[in-house]
C-alpha cells in the first residue's frame, strides 16, 4: 500500500487536492450554518455577492487580502525550515509599535512616502525581534517554539495593552488608542487601480499597502527557490539530518527565517494602522495572524498559492460580514470555523482524499493506454 | 485578621484555580505518553465548558450537563485522533484546527441557540456543582491554631470534582507505572515498533489514550462553566490549555510533577487577581498587565530549561507508519 504516497501530476497535485479539500472544508461550514437555523445557500450567496458584488466590496476584499499575504508568507518562511510559527499573530501586533513610532513622530515633519519607509522598516524589526526570542529559544535551548510562539502570543497582548495605555494614549484621554496620525501618517488608497477595472472603490480601506504584499509575495519566491539561504532553509525543513551532514549550521538558519517570518509578520501592522486606522489602537490584527496558517497551508507555501488563498479569505473576511449583517443568527466567528475546517482538511487530513483520486487516475491511464504503460504502476 | 484572609483567599484560589489545570494536564499527559501530541486542548477545554453549559442550562441537570462536556471533548479527541493516528496527519496542524472550530463554532451555535452574545443563560443551583463538599470534622478541627485552619478552610469545602481531579494524580501515577496498560502506552511513546513486533496494536493504544484525555478535558470544561462560574462565556478557557500543555512540559510527563506545576500556576493565578492594583513593597505597583502576562512569561522561562530539562517521550509527534 505505497499508494497515499504515489506521484500525481502537478495540476492534481497543487490544484486538484486543495479544491476538494476546501469543497470539504466549505460543505461542513454549510452544516454548522444549517446548524444555526439559517439557508446555507443564501448565506453562500450573500458572502460572495458581498465580496465581489460592488467596488467597494471588492476593495474591502482585496484590503483584508493584503493582511492575510503578509500573515500567510510569514508561516510559509517557518514552515519551508519545518518551523511551525504559530506566533505572527503577536509579531504583527507587536510590529504595530514600528509603525506607530514612526508615523507619530514624522507624521507633521516628513511625506507619506519617507514614512512609509520608515514604517516598513520599523514593524519589520519589531515583528522580527518578537519572533527572535522563541527563534532563540527553540535552536540553542530546545523549546518547542509552537509553544513558546503562543506564549508569545498572550505576552504580546498584555505588552501591548500596556504600551496603548502607557505610551501612546495621549494625556486626558479613555480610550488605550494613540491620536490619529497627520497627512504625513496616512497611506494613498488604491482607487485608481480598482478605477482601471471600471470599479468604484467607494469607502474601502484598499491601500497601497497591497502592492507592498504583491512585492514580498514575489521576494519571498526568490528567496525560497531562487537563493542560496533559501536552499538551505528547504533542506534543513526537507531533513535535518541531511542539512548537516551538507554543512548548514542548523542554529543559524532557525534563526534567521524566524527573523525572516517575523518581519513579514509585523509588515500586516502597515495595513490598517497606516492604510486605514491612521492611528495604533487596540487589537488591529483581529485574527489575521492565524489566518494565515490556514493561507498557507492551503496555498501550499507557495507565493501564488497564497496570494490566491489569502483573496479567498479576504473574500470569507468582507462576505462574511455581509452575511451578519442579513443573518442574526451567524456573526462573523462563522470565519473563524471556517478557517478551523480548512486547516484541518488543507492541513492534517490532506491526505484523506488522495488514495481515491490517485486511483481514480490509475484507472484512467490504465484505460486510455493498456497497452502503452506498465498495469500495476 | 484581615491579612489571614487574604492567605485563605489566595490558598482557596489556587486549589480551585489548579484544578482544570490538572485534568487537562493529566489528558495531555495520557496522550503524549502514548506519542500523540496534543495542542487541541485548548479549544476540548472551550467545546467542554460550553457543551456542559448548554446542556446544563436546557435540562436543568448537572449530571446531565457533564456527561454534556465529556462527550464533546471526546468527540473533538476523535477526530483529532482520526487525522494524527489513522490518517498520519500533522499532530500540531490538527490540534491547531480544533482549537479555531471551538473558538468559532462556541460562538455561532451559542447565539444561534441562546441569542445572548454568545454566552449561555446563568445556570440554576440545581443545574451546576452548587455543593460543596465539606471534609470529616472540619467544623471540629476548626479551632486548632494553623493546621486546623488550614484543614478546615482552605482544603475544606470544594466540589466534589475537585477532589476527584487532585485523585486522579495518584490514580494516573498507578495506571502509568503498575498496570500492563500503563506499561504499553510509556512503550508506544517511546518506540511504537517495539511494541507493535510484540503484538500489541499500537492505534489501538493510541486512541485509547486519546480518547481518555477527552474525558479528563470534557471534566476539566465542565469545571470552569458549572463550578466555577454559572454559564459560558465566550471564549472563557481564556489560555487554559497552553498553560496546562506547559505546566505538563515543565513536569516532564510525570504525574506527580503535574500536581506541583499545577498549583504553581494556580497559585499565580489566584495571587495575581489579589495584588491586582495593590502596591508591593520595595517594588511599587505591577502593572496589571504583567499580572496578566506572569504565567505565560514563567512558562517561557521554564520552557528554556534554566530550571531543568524537558525530555518529552521519544515518539511523540510522530504518526506511526507500519511498514518502514
Amino acid at each position: 500500500m505505497s499508494a497515499p504516497f504515489a506521484k500525481l501530476p502537478n495540476w492534481a497535485e497543487y490544484g486538484l487536492i486543495p479544491v476538494v479539500n476546501l469543497v470539504v472544508a466549505f460543505l461542513i461550514s454549510g452544516l454548522v450554518v444549517v446548524f444555526a437555523g439559517e439557508n446555507p445557500l443564501k448565506a453562500a450567496y450573500l458572502m460572495v455577492s458581498g465580496a465581489f458584488g460592488s467596488g467597494e466590496g471588492i476593495g474591502y476584499t482585496l484590503y483584508y487580502a493584503t493582511n492575510f499575504i503578509f500573515a500567510g508568507l510569514a508561516v510559509a518562511v517557518a514552515f519551508h525550515a519545518g518551523l511551525f510559527n504559530i506566533g505572527v499573530e503577536g509579531q504583527a501586533y507587536v510590529g504595530g509599535i514600528g509603525v506607530a513610532v514612526a508615523a507619530l513622530t514624522f507624521d507633521a515633519t516628513l511625506p507619506w512616502y519617507l514614512i512609509f519607509v520608515l514604517a516598513i522598516i520599523g514593524s519589520m524589526v519589531m515583528g522580527a525581534l518578537w519572533a527572535l526570542i522563541p527563534a532563540w529559544l527553540q535552536a540553542y535551548r530546545g523549546s518547542h517554539i509552537v509553544i513558546t510562539t503562543i506564549m508569545f502570543n498572550y505576552i504580546s497582548y498584555s505588552l501591548m495593552l500596556w504600551m496603548l495605555n502607557k505610551v501612546f494614549k495621549p494625556l486626558g484621554s479613555m480610550a488605550p488608542q494613540s491620536r490619529t496620525f497627520g497627512p504625513g501618517g496616512e497611506l494613498p488608497k488604491l482607487d485608481w487601480l480598482l478605477a482601471i477595472f471600471g470599479l468604484d472603490n467607494g469607502n474601502s480601506p484598499f491601500n497601497l499597502t497591497f502592492l507592498l504584499a504583491l512585492l514580498a509575495a514575489f521576494l519571498v519566491w526568490v528567496l525560497i527557490w531562487r537563493s542560496r539561504l533559501g536552499y538551505e532553509i528547504r533542506t534543513l525543513g526537507f531533513s535535518p539530518g541531511a542539512a548537516r551532514y551538507a554543512g548548514i549550521y542548523e542554529k543559524r538558519i532557525i534563526i534567521v527565517t524566524m527573523l525572516i517570518s517575523g518581519g513579514l509578520a509585523g509588515l500586516l501592522a502597515i495595513n490598517s494602522i497606516m492604510g486605514d486606522q491612521h492611528r495604533i489602537q487596540q487589537e488591529f490584527v483581529s485574527g489575521a495572524g492565524f489566518v494565515g496558517i490556514a493561507v498557507a497551508l492551503m496555498g501550499r507555501s507557495h507565493p501564488i498559492g497564497i496570494v490566491l488563498a489569502s483573496v479567498l479569505f479576504g473574500m470569507l473576511y468582507q462576505g462574511g460580514a455581509e452575511i451578519a449583517f442579513d443573518m442574526p443568527n451567524i456573526s462573523r466567528d462563522m470565519i473563524v470555523v471556517i478557517q478551523g475546517l480548512v486547516i484541518l482538511f488543507a492541513g492534517a487530513l490532506e491526505h484523506l482524499f488522495r488514495p481515491s483520486i490517485v486511483a481514480a487516475f490509475a484507472r484512467m491511464r490504465s484505460g486510455s493506454a493498456a497497452s502503452t504503460v506498465t498495469t500495476g504502476a | 485578621m484581615g491579612n489571614i484572609d487574604i492567605y485563605v483567599s489566595v490558598l482557596q484560589g489556587t486549589i480551585r484555580n489548579s484544578v482544570p489545570l490538572i485534568l487537562t494536564a493529566l489528558a495531555g499527559l495520557y496522550a503524549e505518553r502514548s506519542g500523540v501530541v496534543d495542542i487541541g486542548l485548548e479549544g476540548k477545554l472551550l467545546a467542554a465548558a460550553f457543551a456542559g453549559a448548554s446542556a446544563a442550562a436546557y435540562t436543568g441537570s448537572a449530571p446531565l450537563g457533564l456527561l454534556a462536556a465529556v462527550l464533546c471533548a471526546v468527540a473533538f479527541s476523535a477526530v483529532h485522533g482520526y487525522a494524527s493516528i489513522s490518517q498520519r496527519g500533522d499532530q500540531i496542524v490538527s490540534g491547531t484546527a480544533l482549537n479555531f472550530i471551538a473558538i468559532g463554532g462556541t460562538v455561532i451555535i451559542g447565539q444561534a441557540w441562546f441569542n445572548m452574545a454568545g454566552r449561555t443563560p446563568s445556570l440554576a443551583a440545581d443545574a451546576k456543582f452548587s455543593d460543596a463538599w465539606g471534609l470529616p470534622f472540619a467544623d471540629s478541627l476548626a479551632g486548632i491554631p494553623v493546621l486546623g485552619e488550614i484543614y478546615s478552610r482552605i482544603l475544606s469545602g470544594h466540589y466534589w470534582l475537585t477532589y476527584f481531579a487532585y485523585a486522579l494524580i495518584p490514580i494516573t501515577w498507578w495506571v502509568l507505572y503498575r498496570t500492563r496498560f500503563g506499561l504499553r502506552l510509556r512503550a508506544v511513546g517511546e518506540n511504537p515498533g517495539a511494541v507493535d513486533t510484540a503484538g500489541i496494536s499500537v492505534v489501538r493504544l493510541r486512541y485509547q489514550a486519546v480518547l481518555l484525555g477527552g474525558v479528563f478535558v470534557g471534566l476539566a470544561g465542565a469545571f470552569l462553566s458549572m463550578a466555577v462560574s454559572s454559564g459560558f462565556t465566550k471564549g472563557m478557557s481564556a489560555g487554559k490549555g497552553y498553560i496546562a500543555l506547559a505546566a505538563l512540559v515543565f513536569a516532564n510527563w510525570k504525574p506527580k510533577n503535574i500536581l506541583f506545576t499545577c498549583l504553581l500556576f494556580g497559585f499565580l493565578d489566584a495571587l495575581s487577581i489579589n495584588l491586582q492594583g495593590k502596591a508591593i513593597p520595595l517594588v511599587g505597583e505591577i502593572p496589571v498587565q504583567l499580572w496578566t502576562a506572569l504565567p505565560y512569561i514563567l512558562t517561557v522561562v521554564l520552557l528554556a530549561g534554566f530550571i531543568g530539562k524537558a525530555i518529552p517521550p521519544k515518539a511523540s509527534g510522530t504518526p506511526y507508519v507500519k511498514e518502514r
